[in-house]
């Protein structure tokens, strides 16, 4: 049977079982969309604006653990693109791109709508490429899914001519399996460096775990909960890892880093001996890296080579998959006798009883950290909480206990305000039967909030926890702290009625002023299982995210809450922010 | 410390332009870079000179590895390895200057390719630090125009 580009397009993704599409038309992709509408398999979701798209992709991918599948047009609908598809890179989320493109003859030639999408995504893809010949479709589409979900996996985008999309071929079955001598998933891990690595666990006395997004993305979180549980050593995770071992274990120290707890910093800066899982040692978590694990040997466990000995040199690197080099030191780790480290803990237990995270309640006002303790305490911290980027990030990260994984959905690499409410929708998709909350702040919701009008047209209910301070807060508190309060642009007046905006789009909008409403609130919310409900809480508008490693400082030099000593930082901390 | 990298590549459109974007956006350094297909033709080799440290070098290395297009990383400084860079330079040449850019001509080995009434065209194939050697005895001022292709090289042992 003959059959166009676009029908054999939308047949791959058939056969890659793709179950959701986001996406927005137009011209260059005008075939493709009429393929699509013959096909009942699989679901279009019209966003309303191609980043939401990208960010939908990316929250459905990071909940179900498949593949994100985004479908845009050429020119403004990729470039509208190119913000989710950066975020999905930085974070290692799996997602196929199709873009349209001008049709073969025209590249090149600034014709209407055609920008050059390879170009413009290299540097924010795992691969990409540009189809040139009808007969490439199905392996090209193949190798996406392949490279996109592999190894260390990211965003592939394909980028398609119109004309192909047009042009018919006998229609050939979907490959099975694909070869690419330049593309290898790094085998088994190197088991002479594994034996060293537990050498080492072995005498360690002052250990810390250091887990990390690996530990999710691979699907490693039992292995992780068994080797932590087995070796009885403290655990930090980072943002981007929460939830792959128990918040509320007593073996968690909570996240590490910029605004981690002070035990998982000091422990960190204490340790001789630092297990890092499926981690990057990103700025945020090392802090000064000068400063970094003065007394540590540290091993490093990546399937991504370039990760190891990037920001920090390791002691003993082991490239591999996290899930089955977990599972060879669990093994080896039980013939071998490990040190006693009650002195470490009590060490640890008395940093912990610092409480880095208490903070003052102030009658009259709503408190950030509240918003999330009852917000824990309604859905039971079973929920999925997607979350925005700024300080109420910061919070949800720190008061809301996440027990399991691929319940955090957060942008950790990019940090991009905007994110939560498609990423949300996009989670809600892949778990219809959880409670899905959105945490945001008016300055984050207001980069997206078009989205809920897609929300209501496929019915996606999610609670939206509106922690309105009036303030890009996190910009207010850098202000506040290093730039003597002027507060340049980080006021934002004229906000809409959020009740009203969340009515208008067919939402409950409930807008709770007092404490007191707080919880009945959120209950009241949660009730509606089938609505999208808008919660506006007005919060402390002063309020900082602590505790804090001011910029250029070590783990060692966190900052509970004496705000004074943050003018300290000085310029060549700043320069490092 | 100079590295001279060979890099074996599918011979794709834009696998050029991966390796360059990777070298601007990670703000690695580019001496030369030479790439032409193999007796393969749908293998392309490329040559990377670059200057790093062990940490900036082993970056590269493994950012180079990350790229779908690259088949094969080899890092040439590490193996034994021959290194050649053609050179074409155009001379001035009278009759002041003609016995000496003879004399250098003669102790560099180099072919001259053509020549005009008042120019000479130099071809000489040789190591960077040679070629460079040469133009300096010959001097600035002779020279009209230079075009050297930068480094291409393989490594001694047969594995590679
Ligand atoms: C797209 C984008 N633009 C700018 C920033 C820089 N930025 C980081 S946090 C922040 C403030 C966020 O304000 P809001 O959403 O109100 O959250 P809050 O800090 O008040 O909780 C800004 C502007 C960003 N992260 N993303
Ligand atoms: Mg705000």
């Amino acid at each position: 049977m003959k059959l166009n580009g676009a029908q054999i397009l939308i047949n791959s993704l058939k056969s890659e079982g793709v179950k959701y599409i986001f996406g927005y038309p137009g011209g260059a992709v005008l075939h493709i969309y009429d393929a699509l509408n013959a096909c009942n398999e699989i679901e279009h979701i019209l966003v309303r604006h191609e980043q939401g798209a990208t960010h939908a992709a990316d929250g459905y991918a990071r909940v179900s653990g498949k593949c994100g599948v985004t479908l845009v047009t050429s020119g403004p609908g990729i470039t509208n693109a190119v913000t989710g598809i950066a975020t999905a890179y930085m974070d290692s989320i799996p997602m196929v791109i199709i873009s349209g493109q001008v049709p073969s003859a025209l590249i090149g030639n600034d014709a209407f709508q055609e920008v050059d999408a390879v170009g413009i995504t290299r540097s924010c893809v795992k691969h990409n490429f540009l189809i040139k010949d009808i007969n490439q479709i199905t392996n090209t589409i193949k190798k996406a899914f392949h490279i996109a979900t592999t190894g260390r996996p990211g965003p592939v985008l394909i980028d398609i001519p119109k004309d192909i999309t047009i042009a018919t071929i006998e229609s050939k079955p979907y490959p099975n399996s694909v070869k690419m001598r330049s593309y290898q998933i790094p085998s088994r891990a190197d088991s002479a460096q594994i034996n060293t690595a537990v050498d080492l666990i072995a005498s360690a006395k002052r250990p810390i775990i250091y887990s990390g997004g690996g530990c999710i993305i691979g699907n490693a979180d039992f292995e992780l909960r068994a080797f932590t549980r087995q070796l009885g050593f403290p655990i930090t995770q980072t943002l981007m890892g929460l939830g792959a071992y128990p918040a509320t274990d007593k073996q968690s120290l909570g996240m590490l880093g910029m605004h981690g707890t002070y035990e998982a910093n000091m422990a960190m800066h204490g340790a001789d001996c630092v297990i890092a899982l499926g981690v990057r040692f990103d700025d945020r978590v090392t802090a000064n890296v000068d400063k970094f694990c003065p007394d540590a040997k540290i091993i490093h466990i990546d399937i991504d080579p370039s990760s190891i000995a990037k920001n920090v040199s390791v002691d003993i690197a082991i490239v591999g998959d996290v899930k089955s080099v977990l599972n060879d030191l669990i093994i080896k780790m039980k013939t071998k006798s490990i040190q006693d480290i009650s002195f470490w803990w009590s060490q640890i237990d008395q940093w912990r009883s610092i409480d880095s995270l208490a903070y003052q309640n102030k009658s009259g006002v709503i408190k950030p950290q509240t918003v999330i303790e009852t917000l824990y305490e309604v859905t039971k911290g079973n929920a999925i909480v997607a979350s925005d980027v700024g300080q109420h990030q910061m919070w949800a990260a720190q008061y809301y206990q996440f027990d399991q994984p691929r319940r955090w959905i957060s942008s950790g690499g990019l940090g991009t305000m905007g994110f939560g409410l498609p990423a949300a929708m996009g989670a809600k998709l892949a778990k219809p039967e959880l409670d899905v909350a959105c945490i945001t702040s008016e300055g984050s919701i207001q980069m997206m909030t078009q989205e809920l009008s897609t929300m209501l047209q496929y019915a996606t209910p999610v609670k939206i926890v509106n922690l309105n301070n009036g303030y890009l807060g996190m910009v207010r508190q850098w202000q506040e702290f290093f730039y003597d309060k002027r507060y340049s642009m980080s006021y934002m007046d004229a906000l809409p009625d959020f009740v009203k905006l969340s009515e208008s789009y067919g939402h409950i909008g409930i807008k709770v002023e007092k404490e007191l409403d707080l919880k009945p609130a959120l209950i009241e919310a949660f009730k509606q299982k089938d609505r999208t409900v808008f919660l506006d809480i007005l919060t402390d508008p002063t309020e900082n995210v602590f505790p804090m490693i001011p910029s250029g400082a070590g783990h060692h030099e966190m900052l509970l809450t004496g705000r004074d000593e943050m003018t300290s930082t000085n310029d060549e901390g700043l320069n490092l922010v | 410390m100079r590295h001279i990298i060979s890099v074996l590549l599918e011979n794709e459109a834009g696998a050029l332009s991966r390796v360059a974007g990777l070298f601007s956006a990670r703000g690695f350094n580019i001496e030369s870079l030479t790439v032409a297909a193999t007796n393969d033709s749908t293998l392309s080799r490329m040559t990377i000179v670059s200057i790093g440290d062990d940490g900036i070098i082993e970056q590269i290395v493994k950012q180079l590895n990350k790229l779908i297009d690259v088949v094969k990383v080899t890092d040439l400084t590490a193996t034994e390895h021959i290194e050649r860079e053609l050179l074409l330079v155009k001379v001035n040449v009278n009759q002041q200057t003609q016995a000496d850019i003879d004399k250098q001509i003669d102790v560099f080995s180099c072919k001259i390719v053509d020549v005009s009434e008042d120019t000479y065209t130099i071809e000489m194939a040789g190591k960077s630090q040679k070629i460079s050697d040469f133009l300096e005895s010959l001097g600035a001022s002779k020279i009209l125009e230079v075009s050297r292709t930068g480094v291409t090289g393989v490594c001694m042992k047969r594995e590679n």
